[in-house]
């Protein structure tokens, strides 16, 4: 076995993350990054087949469709109908939702002059999918980015929740508690958001660098711990708790502390998108373009030879796991200033567990998380109206996110069914397992 | 019985690993297969053993033609492999792991334990295998586990036994061991066939060996053959064994190890009072039976484990716990031991990893920004300057040959300034080709003036290279001497005598024989 296994071995554990030409332009790596390998096909393929048992899923728990394939043998034809029109319905109803309704397009052709439809909103309306796909993405591109960092200097942090919290605290705490000039104050606020997830992330990082702790029992338990802080903030009046309310709800954060809006008030897409799509590219260029992100991606691959090579690996722990706290942090902030304006005890979501499976579906790069975070984004945009239009459940997104994962995360799975050859073994479910012997 | 392969020719793709190989091992016989890495000689082991079909040819048994499915078909026809990677289970006893596959069970259904032990002991107590039944494998020794597989091919009833770069991972002592127990395998009428890139070793065992090149067969000398001849045959070229270099100039002391002691976390002690020097412009060869603490000693040089007493200071300047980053800027070209564990990124490329550790100073980075101008370009230049075979400077390096890693590694720490080079079994798995090279880029050092520490298990490496030899004995030095000296000199500090005078000069040797030394 030695000599073909020892020099196919590496060659077919290498993974593509690293093989960009070093004079890529980003437009040229996010080509080859949708051409290149084997795990990027695997990606679409388990995203498509997500959609097909999504879509049967869906089609075969309603009681319509499962009425009509009781008398399937009387009208074969109306119970494939019934079926077809099921999932499709949702899956139109959802795109709808999310990127584009052509109904929207007809009302605005039916206005007296385009200037009224403007002022009317009807020209929002038609952009309105698009700017709620983005909103959703927001907070999972920057909490997606939070894992992602990480990943690459090889550690796992399933933190992003605590940190997002710690955001969260800070963002909100200084966009009600003090006062400061319109644009100082929004920036503040941005900046509060950074520190306060890049406290928790600091926290992690050290007490990795410093006693061996594992990342991931840490981070794990910090969520917990920032759970039930935020709760107790929010209990007590004289901590964070709102005047005069019994919920555990703070006040709102002052108008000038909210994210601008990007395209007029009838839409909801604020500079919070801004803010993840440049945390995407700088974390790009960090990775890719500098010193620090060259320690990074060694320690990540390799921290023994990096150790030899000069870095000093705890302190690059500490250094990632600070920036990636950061990043949930603002993606916390992006919450509470773009578009909730308040924190209550369950204001952190599920943000911080659905960066994970972003970051997993983006390959844990860049470019990939803002895809993938779109992905996501859209499919929580469109999920109010496919209930109200189709009557399907709104956690029927959940469970389509919930497959397309379990598919992405079983790559053999994907190409057996597709009859794809192994030629680039590694790839998407290694992220899982390097996250847990790192 | 007979064991004959005619015309095999395998290809993978347009590559042709084995092209019309022909070769026949009689009962009792060595033979072995001698090539350099990648020459085809573990395809055509895999072909014979089932793991691979051959795309022609035939595989004859007592002259009648057979075919290999799978390896469980080979092991039927009495074939049996010792992989170079063991196949064993650490947490299972010797007993459990031969055992595994073929278990014995009483008419109960439980497992036969005491039978398995018995076999065990009777087969090694055959052929002088020494191995204990009832040892769990994770505590035991590399040379032991070996034995253990070949118990394992032995209780499947091997007729034909082959070993694949079976002494890649055994000190010499215990390769020695190694050679008895296939002399008395063979004996016992066994084959055996013996996979293997080092010389001496297939002159010291084989009774005739083939030789690899490309694929293909290039010919076949008996055991008695030349080095020279086989060395020529396996690289398809003359090649020098041993540089040729010029008597030493050593300048002024530029690394100083005063009373160095190095312990691990438990509190071991792998060093113990170390104290040498190395003057500029000279080889000190550090020989020593591997584990004797010549990988914590270098280790501790490169502030890779901490110093618990003594001092290493650099043209005067102390080091002794310095961080290696500093050590590294001070001047000190470090060559590690394990280079894919500890010298490389494998999944990173080639050019990356020629500035692994010198990107964040000029001309490769400015500030916090990397300069990929200069990396790309220093990447070409070294790959040519160094002979890096790669289809590209951006391919990873894992994808290369260990001698190609090497020399990227080489490469990268030669070509930064440095003061001295403390290279660690710097050859260790290369082929004859791979080793030449490597040893003239480290005597070229040498006459450029840097001080050079080489550590070393293999001897012939140490007396190729060192113009000073130190011996390490259990994490002490036991004593100085002149590469003039005999091996078996050598061989005695390696197995812990004391030294009474442990100058520098060569002391009277006194004739000794001791096993292993030679290697």
């Amino acid at each position: 076995m030695s000599d073909q296994a020892s020099s196919s071995g590496p060659a077919a554990a290498a993974k593509k993350e690293d093989e960009q030409e070093p004079h890529a332009s980003f437009g040229q790596s996010l080509r080859d990054s949708i051409l290149e390998g084997h795990t990027v096909t695997i990606i679409i393929l388990a995203i498509f087949t997500g959609f097909v048992v999504g879509g049967l899923l869906n089609a075969f728990t309603n009681t319509t469709v499962l009425h009509a394939w009781g008398n399937f043998f009387s009208a074969p034809g109306h119970a494939i109908a019934a079926a077809w029109d099921t999932a499709v319905g949702a899956y139109v109803a959802m795109f709808e939702g999310s990127i584009f309704n052509p109904h929207t397009v007809a009302a605005l052709f039916q206005q007296a002059s385009f200037a009224t439809a403007v002022h009317d909103g009807y020209l929002s309306a038609v952009f309105n999918p698009l700017s709620e796909t983005c909103v959703q993405a927001t907070p999972l591109i920057l909490a997606g980015l939070a894992v992602a960092l990480p990943y690459q200097a090889g550690l796992f942090n399933i933190g992003a929740e605590g940190q997002l919290i710690g955001g969260m605290i800070l963002a909100t705490y200084l966009g009600y508690g003090v006062s400061l000039p319109f644009f100082v104050h929004v920036v503040v606020c941005v900046i509060g958001g950074f520190v306060g997830g890049a406290a928790i992330g600091w926290l992690v990082g050290e007490l990795k660098a410093r006693t061996g702790a594992h990342e991931v029992v840490v981070t794990i338990m910090m969520n917990y711990i920032m759970i039930y802080f935020l709760a107790y903030l929010l209990s007590f009046g004289y901590l964070m708790q709102a005047p005069h309310t019994s919920n555990e709800i703070t006040s709102p954060i002052a108008g000038d502390a909210h994210l601008p809006l990007l395209f007029g008030s009838h839409l909801r897409i604020n500079a919070g998108f801004l803010i993840a799509l440049a945390c995407a590219a700088g974390i790009w260029w960090l990775l890719n373009r500098t010193t620090t992100g060259f320690e990074f991606r060694s320690i990540g691959k390799n921290p023994s030879a990096a150790r030899v090579a000069g870095m000093n690996v705890e302190r690059n722990w500490v250094l990632v796991m600070l920036i990636a706290g950061g990043l949930a942090g603002l993606s916390g902030g992006t919450v509470i200033q773009g578009t909730d304006f308040t924190l209550n005890f369950q204001s952190y979501g599920t943000y911080g567990i659905t960066a994970i499976t972003v970051a997993l579906l983006g390959l844990g790069r860049p470019l990939g998380v803002v895809l993938a975070g779109l992905l996501f984004g859209a499919l929580d945009a469109g999920a109010p109206l496919m209930q109200a239009a189709t009557g399907t459940p709104v956690s029927m997104v959940q469970v389509l996110q919930a497959v397309i994962v379990l598919f992405v995360a079983a790559p053999p799975l994907i190409r057996t069914m597709y009859r794809l050859r192994a030629t680039r073994a590694g790839g998407v479910g290694e992220v899982m397992s390097k996250g847990w012997n790192g | 019985m007979e064991l004959e392969l005619k015309g095999i020719t395998k290809r993978f793709g347009s590559l042709v690993a084995n092209d019309r190989i022909d070769l026949s091992v009689g009962p009792g016989q060595v033979h072995a297969l001698l090539g350099e890495n990648g020459a085809g000689k573990t395809t055509l082991m895999n072909v014979l053993y089932g793991l691979l079909q051959p795309d022609e040819g035939e595989i004859l048994l007592d002259n009648k033609a057979v075919r290999f499915g799978s390896p469980k078909d080979a092991i039927a026809a009495g074939i049996g492999m010792v992989h170079q990677h063991f196949m064993l289970v650490p947490v299972f006893t010797v007993a459990e792991n031969v055992t595994l596959g073929i278990e014995e069970t009483r008419r109960s259904g439980l497992l036969d334990r005491r039978r398995t032990r018995k076999d065990v002991r009777e087969l090694s107590r055959r052929y002088g295998l020494e191995v204990d039944p009832d040892a769990l494998v994770e505590n035991l020794p590399v040379g032991i586990q070996q034995r253990v597989e070949i118990v394992k091919a032995l209780v499947r009833e091997a007729t034909v036994l082959i070993l694949d770069e079976p002494t890649a991972v055994l000190t010499p002592a215990e390769t020695e061991d190694l050679f008895r127990i296939i002399r008395q395998l063979k004996e016992g009428g066994r084959s055996i066939v013996f996979i293997s890139h080092k010389l001496k070793e297939v002159q010291a065992i084989a009774d005739t060996i083939t030789v690899l090149r490309r694929g293909k067969v290039v010919g076949q000398r008996p055991p008695g053959t030349t080095e020279d001849e086989l060395a020529s045959l396996m690289v398809g070229r003359d090649v020098q064994l041993r540089v040729s270099k010029e008597a030493a100039k050593p300048g002024d002391v530029v690394l100083d190890v005063a009373d160095l002691t190095v312990a691990d976390e438990t509190g071991r002690i792998w060093v113990n009072g170390a104290s040498f020097q190395v003057r500029a412009g000279e080889i000190l060869g550090m020989a020593g039976v591997q584990g004797n603490g010549q990988t914590e000693l270098c280790e501790a040089l490169m502030g890779l484990r901490p110093t618990a007493s003594g001092q290493v200071t650099l043209n005067g300047r102390d080091l002794t716990h310095a961080t290696p980053r500093q050590r590294l800027h001070a001047g000190v070209a470090y060559v590690p031991e394990d280079r894919q564990e500890d010298g490389l990124v494998g999944e990173f490329s080639v050019a990356d990893n020629m500035v692994l550790d010198t990107y964040d100073r000029p001309p490769y980075a400015s500030g916090i920004k990397l300069n990929l101008d200069a990396i790309a370009s220093n990447a070409a230049e070294r790959v040519q300057e160094f002979d890096v075979r790669t289809t590209s400077a951006q391919a990873p390096v894992g994808t290369l040959s260990g001698g190609n890693q090497q020399k990227v590694i080489l490469a990268r720490e030669i070509g930064r300034e440095h003061k001295v080079l403390v290279a660690s079994q710097p050859t260790r798995g290369l082929d004859v080709g791979s080793i030449e090279f490597v040893h003239r880029r480290i005597v070229e050092q040498r006459d450029k003036g840097v001080a050079v520490l080489i550590v070393s298990a293999e001897l012939d490496e140490i007396y190729a290279l060192a113009d000073r030899i130190a011996v390490m004995y259990e994490g002490k030095i036991t004593g100085f001497r002149s590469p003039t000296v005999p091996a078996e000199e050598l061989g005695l500090l390696m197995a812990g005598a004391t030294d009474q005078d442990p100058g520098p000069e060569p002391t009277p040797s006194a004739p000794t024989a001791i096993p292993g030394a030679g290697q």
